[in-house]
């Protein structure tokens, strides 16, 4: 009897390991198969001058230099503004404010704010920042709605990552006379550097791979100059890439699968850095 | 009189954990309260350092002079660094040895001989000669037993008249539990302590007086040879007999 149970649950143990290296499988394929068709055609039209040209009507003059630009800039300019705001937003919710109604509301709404489609985001951003703050369609007005829809991601993710510092450490760090400042600095966020970093990684990722909202404030989809400061107008790679695959002419499409590869590039390069950024301070914090 | 509760009640939101506790605390004694779960002993250490108003809805009323001051008048931070606090389970700061040493020090912008007091404060804990090769090394690596008594020199460093141990041996081996207690009958030299316990036999070897609080109150309070051989009480004996609790 006992055997047989023993058994039993030896083959369902088996059965679920088997299943889910199935599912890995599955996933790994599927991407296997969208990176060899986008290599495919677009490897072809991979090279320097694709990197360093604007675009243009003749595919083999055609290239990202202004979409690259347009990207690096908004990015530049979009997490310097989300990153300290939604930070300390999370530090407030999680350590400074009272527990009651209005913070559980507050709470609530942010996780909400998180899940809404970045369309909205999109008409909230024209009609705040390109109309009543008249910022015009710049870089600028790009990067703060930009900076709005990533905010729910880094607080929420913050949030996460403060609350899960274990209150015995607070204990500890208030019974030696410290402030709740103190406690805040230098026990809960190094605890919690290496989660919160990882919650900016993925939405560093998400601003660089957004399109909807940057088309309904009006980034352009041919820009043949580079933005010389904040208020220029700009376009970025997704928006360059989503303009030549609605192109018929097939060689426009193997440009978009080009400009794919280099989007696939920067987002790898950047997740990279950060990754290595988060590990560096998880050793610290572990030795 | 080193301390002076008066009147101590604490509720968490409608639950009244204490209730009037009356209790003077000589210096240089251990001090070790008892009691079944649940009992408030852990309400009643943290009111003594100000913990309790961390946790959300507290609500503290009556007085407790430390040196004729009311701690509840004072500066809360000022109290925690007179009245330090090891807990239950060791928690050390996921940082060096040394680091979680310097910690309390350097919040109050300590900085010349730090060195000179992390060395002291390891020794006073009797952890010095089995870090001082590796106190670069980060805390998680010590056993539970080290970690305790580093928490113990941690607390020590900021220099507290008074030092605060809620069940500071009931997530360590025997020979850990020993060396503790040994360290608390040395320590009462220069400081004054008080634990919490539920094992009668640590109660009976560290401490000098013992009080006994059974559902928030204070049942009975005396030296600890007069509660164990001949309590006033019959709630008292018939804990400390094991006849419940
Ligand atoms: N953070 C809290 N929030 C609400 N109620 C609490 C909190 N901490 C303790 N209590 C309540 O206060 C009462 C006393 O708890 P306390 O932790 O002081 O008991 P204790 O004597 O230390 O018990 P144990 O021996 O199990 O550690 C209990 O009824 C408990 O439920
Ligand atoms: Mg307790």
């Amino acid at each position: 009897m006992h055997a047989k149970k023993m058994q039993q649950r030896k083959q369902k143990n088996h059965l679920f390991k088997n299943l889910s290296f199935f599912m890995t499988l599955i996933t790994i394929t599927v991407l296997f198969l969208l990176l060899y068709d986008v290599f495919k055609d677009g490897i072809g039209w991979l090279n320097w001058n694709f990197l360093t040209s604007y675009p243009s009507r003749f595919p083999e003059q055609a290239g990202i230099k202004s979409a690259l630009v347009g990207s690096l800039w908004m990015i530049s300019l979009t997490m310097p503004i989300a990153i300290p705001i939604g930070v300390m937003t999370a530090i407030y919710l999680e350590e400074y404010s009272p527990e009651n109604r209005l913070t559980t509301f507050i709470r609530v709404n942010i996780a909400n704010l998180a899940g809404v489609p970045s369309i909205v985001f999109g008409i909230l951003g024209l009609t705040i920042f390109v109309r009543t703050l008249g910022l015009g369609r710049s870089v600028l007005a790009g990067s703060l709605t930009m900076a709005l829809l990533i905010l729910p991601i880094i607080i929420v993710a913050s949030q996460e990552a403060i609350r899960s510092v274990p209150n015995s450490l607070r204990d500890a760090s208030y019974a030696l006379g410290a402030t709740r400042w103190q406690t805040i600095r230098y026990t809960v966020l190094p605890a919690s550097l290496p989660s919160i970093l990882t919650g900016i990684i993925l939405a560093t990722s998400r601003a660089i791979g957004e399109t909807a909202p940057l088309i309904m404030i009006g980034a352009l989809t041919y820009i043949a100059f580079l933005p010389s400061g904040p208020l220029d107008s700009f376009t970025v790679l997704p928006i360059q890439i989503f303009n030549w695959t609605s192109r018929p002419n097939a060689d426009f499409h193997g440009l978009a699968a080009a400009g794919i590869i280099v989007l696939l590039a920067v987002l790898l390069f950047l997740n990279t850095t950060a990754i290595l950024l988060r590990n560096k301070y998880q050793r610290r914090l572990n030795d | 009189m080193l301390l002076s509760i008066k009147d101590l009640s604490v509720s968490y939101g409608k639950n009244q954990a204490l209730k009037n506790i009356n209790l003077d605390i000589e210096p240089n004694t251990v001090t070790a309260i008892i009691g079944p779960s649940g009992c408030g002993k852990s309400t009643f250490l943290r009111s003594l350092n100000r913990l309790t108003e961390l946790t959300p809805n507290t609500t503290t009323r009556g007085s407790i002079n430390y040196k004729e001051h009311n701690i509840y008048e004072m500066d809360p931070m000022e109290v925690r660094y007179h009245i330090g606090m090891v807990f239950q389970k060791p928690n050390p700061f996921p940082k060096s040895i040394y680091e979680n040493v310097a910690f309390g020090p350097k919040l109050n912008g300590y900085d010349n001989n730090l060195q000179e007091i992390v060395e002291e404060s390891l020794k006073k804990a009797d952890l010095w000669l089995e870090v001082k090769d590796r106190l670069k090394d980060n805390a998680y690596t010590l056993s539970g037993g080290q970690q305790q008594r580093l928490c113990i020199a941690r607390s020590l460093a900021v220099k507290p008249d008074i030092l605060l141990m809620d069940e500071p041996t009931s997530a360590l081996d025997p020979l850990s539990t020993a060396k503790i207690e040994d360290l608390m009958t040395t320590l009462k030299e220069h400081y004054t302590i008080i634990i919490v316990t539920h094992n009668m036999q640590q109660a009976g070897r560290v401490a000098d007086n013992v009080a006994f609080f059974l559902n928030g109150e204070l049942i009975e309070y005396g030296s600890s040879e007069k509660i164990f051989t001949k309590p006033f009480d019959k709630r008292t004996e018939d804990y400390i007999t094991g006849r419940f609790g």
